[in-house]
């Protein structure tokens, strides 16, 4: 297979197969011998002082494993950022659902009854729920002033537009939680003894976060922790961080019971006490020219946390970049805070942030052109960010960017002007209305700043005697392609088959840290490591004399026979460096924020039928400029999958929260969007090869959750010619505008 | 642990196969699947009938295993995700899944494949409506399902 067939060519899944017959084995799967279950005992309130554990009456207690705080080995937090959760609640517990106790047993059946019957007795204190109650210091929960971090961004003087500019134009965007809902819940099976150390198999993204957590947990030196990823059942973000709780009480009840453990949650399980996307509240003051320039933006962006830090430092870190968007503002303030609440904490998700503030930004755009009198389209066209000119971090764009020419060919395929014009005249008759809008976004691949840099990211290549190449990297496959794109990658770069390249299966005992599976970073950063790694297996040999320059399969298979015959092995190793051109400055929140951008622009259609109240989307274009596009049918289900979420984001998804607990933790009540529900979903790239990717290639798992909500509340607001300022935009909130609307009228 | 002999034995036919299941007596069938006969391809969700993760064909019907009782498929005729590749040769929607990008994290694919599977029994040549109306209870968070109906459309094109 000759190089240029396969980048770009929608080769099969790598796992596809196991998947489709059901043979893959994901971790509820899989049954060690003489396994135990394990089960989590949780707080019944939001705040308060443990008073009483009270072991119920009628249960063999005897037969149970029980963990309490003062069994764990080493230290009771789960080692992140700030490390302020604890794995056992130690006297106080901050948040509903916070582990208290853990037991375990080896009639499953037995377990749940009595994890029913222990009583957990709790003094309450007074709770804080809302980002306002937070800011407000309502109670301090957390710290001296309920902030877990902040950030400010500055460019230009922004407080020395108001006044002469034509257009001051300000608004109020909230959006809800939001539940993973991975189809596969959260899960690890243990087996730990002083002695053999930890071993955990689990669903997971990042296995060396969850090495890293269990180090801590038991004290122990990193080569007496193993973690393997089991096949995992999506993640979404919501097993970037979360898994490190769940495999550690899994090992702790292993440890204590000399056992394997298995501990899988059921689904209301999951949905109560896993993390969700953080709620956010943003303020937004623009000013603007008559002739359409964008002269300031000054924008104040906080996001709910829940009752400790875990990732919100840099969720926050990530929507406060993303806030001012794709657009060249000279004066530009992004204020951000990131808040404490009696949740249970809020994490990661798709998007990590950005979705977050770019539907304010988004919206506000729509509101603000309204105010100056051109279109949603016209302004946007006027401020569009152009190569050489800088973001809100200060960062200059050196890539050829064109978001002209993107949001030309959305509209083109989406038929956006003639739809604006039809739709205007036919919603005056009728009581379904229809609507079309759209948002231009960036979303920047890879570990903000710095932060690849001191990830030092590492993956290895290993070259067999009979010429197969294994890939090492901690990079899980969760859906998106992992396995299939670097094999792809590395195949490509030694000229080999596809099928001859193997990824390895995650097991911190065999690969080299790779990093987190998160952030965009997996084709573009990971992926660009496997390629130089590849290309260090060919150097390798053709350095010993073994292999010319060009060569032919045949001549690498013998190559690797005999390099591995005279030397034992032949290994290769890349590890991340930051290009010199990437400067950023952690102080000041100055410089070039992400390696590169991905670019997009979507248009969403809807209906809402002022009858039921209920908006569809009908229609949904995604139009992006990603790089290089490594596997066409694999980039394309990133974005559908991703505008799915950003649509059950934009109109069903809601998090109904009763005292810091999420009220409807089931499927029947938490709706996402089904097979009737979505729209055609019709995704175009542009591709600009990005240097500094595998074969061109940028990051492009998060971006399309960036722009469906925004798309999608500008086209209700086209149809019915109501702003709605908040996501999830239930049929309530329709209804309760349209009476409002009507009673006015 | 609850002992062995208060599990039953529920005849039925499971992928070709006369079994006698054990089963606890109010056990789900989803349950007793996995446990009993290792068929562990077909996966609980949600245990409320919602996901359909768990689906598997009963009498060559559609239904969530976590909503039936084991107790309840005496004499049944059940076909689970292993028994739809025939001697190792993957079905026709297999092929698609495969081919199309129909699945990605590959958890609701089981219970997807099989909802597609008796769709084409039913009505070897469907439209997209009848495949967004066959596939909407079995819920799938990686796709946004566009690959999945184009699948679907692929394996009635390309028929076995």
């Amino acid at each position: 297979m000759s190089k240029a067939e396969l980048i770009g060519r929608p080769v099969p899944r790598k796992e596809g197969r196991e998947k489709v017959t059901g043979a893959a084995l994901y971790v509820d799967d899989i049954e060690p011998e003489g396994v135990i279950y394990g089960a989590t005992v949780r707080s019944p309130a939001a705040r308060g002082i443990v008073r009483d554990i009270v072991f119920g009456e009628g249960i063999p207690w005897d037969e149970f494993t029980v963990v309490r705080p003062q069994d764990i080995p080493g230290a009771n937090y789960v080692a992140l950022i700030l490390n302020d959760q604890p794995y056992l609640a130690d006297g106080v517990v901050n948040h509903p659902e916070e582990p208290v106790l853990l037991l375990a047993h080896p009639d499953k059946y037995l377990l749940e009854e009595a994890r029913r019957a222990v009583r957990v007795e709790v003094e309450e204190l007074p709770p804080v729920f809302t980002i306002e109650e937070s800011l407000e210091k309502k109670e301090v929960i957390w710290g001296e002033d309920n902030v877990f971090k902040s950030f400010l961004v500055e460019k230009g003087d922004v407080d020395s537009v108001w006044s002469a500019a034509d257009f001051v134009v300000e608004g109020e965007y909230t959006t809800g939680a939001q539940e993973h809902l991975y189809i596969e819940t959260n899960g690890c099976i243990a087996s730990a003894s002083p002695a053999a150390g930890v071993t955990v198999w689990g669903s997971m993204q990042c296995p060396y976060y969850v090495h890293k957590a269990l180090v801590k947990l038991f004290a122990l030196p990193e080569d007496k922790v193993r973690v393997v990823q089991t096949e995992t059942g999506g993640g979404f973000g919501g097993k970037e961080e979360f898994p490190s709780l769940v495999a550690g009480h899994a090992a702790l009840l292993a440890w204590k019971s000399g056992r394997p453990v298995k501990m899988v949650y059921d689904r209301a399980e999951d949905m109560v006490a896993s993390t969700k996307r953080h709620p956010s509240r943003t303020r937004v003051r623009a000013a603007a020219s008559r002739d359409g320039k964008l002269l300031g933006l000054d924008i104040d962006f906080v996001v709910d946390g829940g009752a400790y830090a875990t990732l919100s430092a840099v969720v926050l870190s990530r929507g406060t970049i993303h806030a001012a968007g794709p657009y060249n503002c000279p004066n530009v303030r992004v204020r951000s805070r990131a808040v404490a609440t009696n949740a249970p904490p809020h994490g990661a998700f798709r998007g990590f942030g950005a979705p977050q503030s770019i539907f304010a930004l988004e919206r506000h755009l729509d509101r603000v052109a309204g105010q100056v009198g051109l279109t949603p389209e016209e302004f946007r066209r006027r401020n569009f960010i152009r190569r050489g000119e800088t973001t809100a971090t200060g960062q200059v764009i050196h890539e050829d960017v064109d978001l002209g020419g993107i949001l030309d060919r959305a509209f083109e395929l989406s038929d956006y002007h003639a739809k604006r014009v039809r739709f205007a005249r036919e919603n005056a008759s009728g009581t379904v209305k229809r609507g079309v809008g759209f948002a231009t976004f960036m979303h920047g691949a890879g570990f903000t700043g710095s932060g690849e840099k001191f990830l030092q990211s590492v993956v290895g290549c290993e070259a067999t005697a009979d010429g197969r190449l294994h890939v090492l990297a901690a990079s899980t496959e969760i859906g998106q392609g992992t396995n299939t794109i670097f094999a792809q990658i590395a195949a490509e770069a030694l000229g080999l088959d596809y099928e001859r390249v193997e990824v390895v299966r995650p097991d911190t005992g065999n690969v080299p840290n790779s990093g987190p599976t998160v952030a965009s970073r997996t084709c573009m950063i990971v992926g660009k490591l496997v390629e130089t790694a590849a290309l260090g297996i060919k150097q390798q040999l053709t350095s010993a004399g073994l292999l010319p320059e060009k060569y032919t399969p045949e001549e690498f298979e013998r190559a690797c026979r005999e390099y591995v015959e005279q030397h034992g092995s032949l290994k290769s190793s890349s590890q991340y460096k930051q290009p010199d051109d990437i400067n950023w400055d952690d102080e000041h929140y100055r410089g070039d924020a992400y390696g590169a951008y991905a670019w997009a622009a979507y248009v969403a259609e809807v209906s809402v039928d002022t009858t039921t109240y209920e908006a569809r989307v009908e229609d949904f274009v995604a139009v992006q400029e990603v790089g290089r596009v490594i596997h066409p049918v694999l980039a394309a289900g990133q974005i559908e999958g991703g505008v799915a979420q950003g649509i059950g984001y934009a109109l069903y998804e809601r998090v109904a929260w009763e005292r810091g607990r999420m009220a409807n933790g089931q499927m029947t009540n938490y709706i996402i969007p089904t097979a009737a529900d979505v729209p055609p979903i019709r995704v175009h790239f542009l591709e600009n090869p990005y240097p500094g990717g595998p074969a061109g290639a940028k990051g492009i798992g998060e971006l399309p959750m960036d722009g469906p909500a925004p798309a999608i509340l500008n086209a209700v607001e086209h149809a019915l010619g109501v702003a709605f300022d908040h996501a999830p935009l239930t049929p309530e909130a329709i209804m309760e505008a349209l009476e409002r609307e009507g009673a006015a009228a | 642990m609850p002992e062995e002999r208060s599990k039953i034995k529920v005849n039925c036919t499971v992928n070709g196969e006369p079994v006698a299941l054990a089963a606890y007596p109010l056990e789900r069938l989803l349950d007793a699947l996995r446990r009993e006969l290792r068929l562990t391809g077909t996966k609980e969700g949600c245990g409320e009938g919602e996901c359909g993760a768990c689906s598997v064909m009963l009498d060559g019907r559609l239904v969530n295993s976590c909503l039936v009782p084991a107790a309840q498929v005496e004499g049944s005729v059940i076909r689970t995700i292993e028994g739809v590749a025939e001697g190792g040769r993957l079905h026709a929607v297999q092929q698609a899944f495969i081919e199309t990008g129909g699945a990605q994290c590959g958890i609701c694919t089981p219970g997807m494949v099989l909802a597609a599977v008796a769709l084409l029994e039913q009505q070897p040549h469907p439209g997209e409506d009848d495949i967004r109306r066959a596939l909407a209870g079995n819920l799938c968070r990686c796709t946004g399902y566009v690959k999945i109906f184009e699948s679907v459309l692929k394996a009635v094109d390309g028929g076995r």
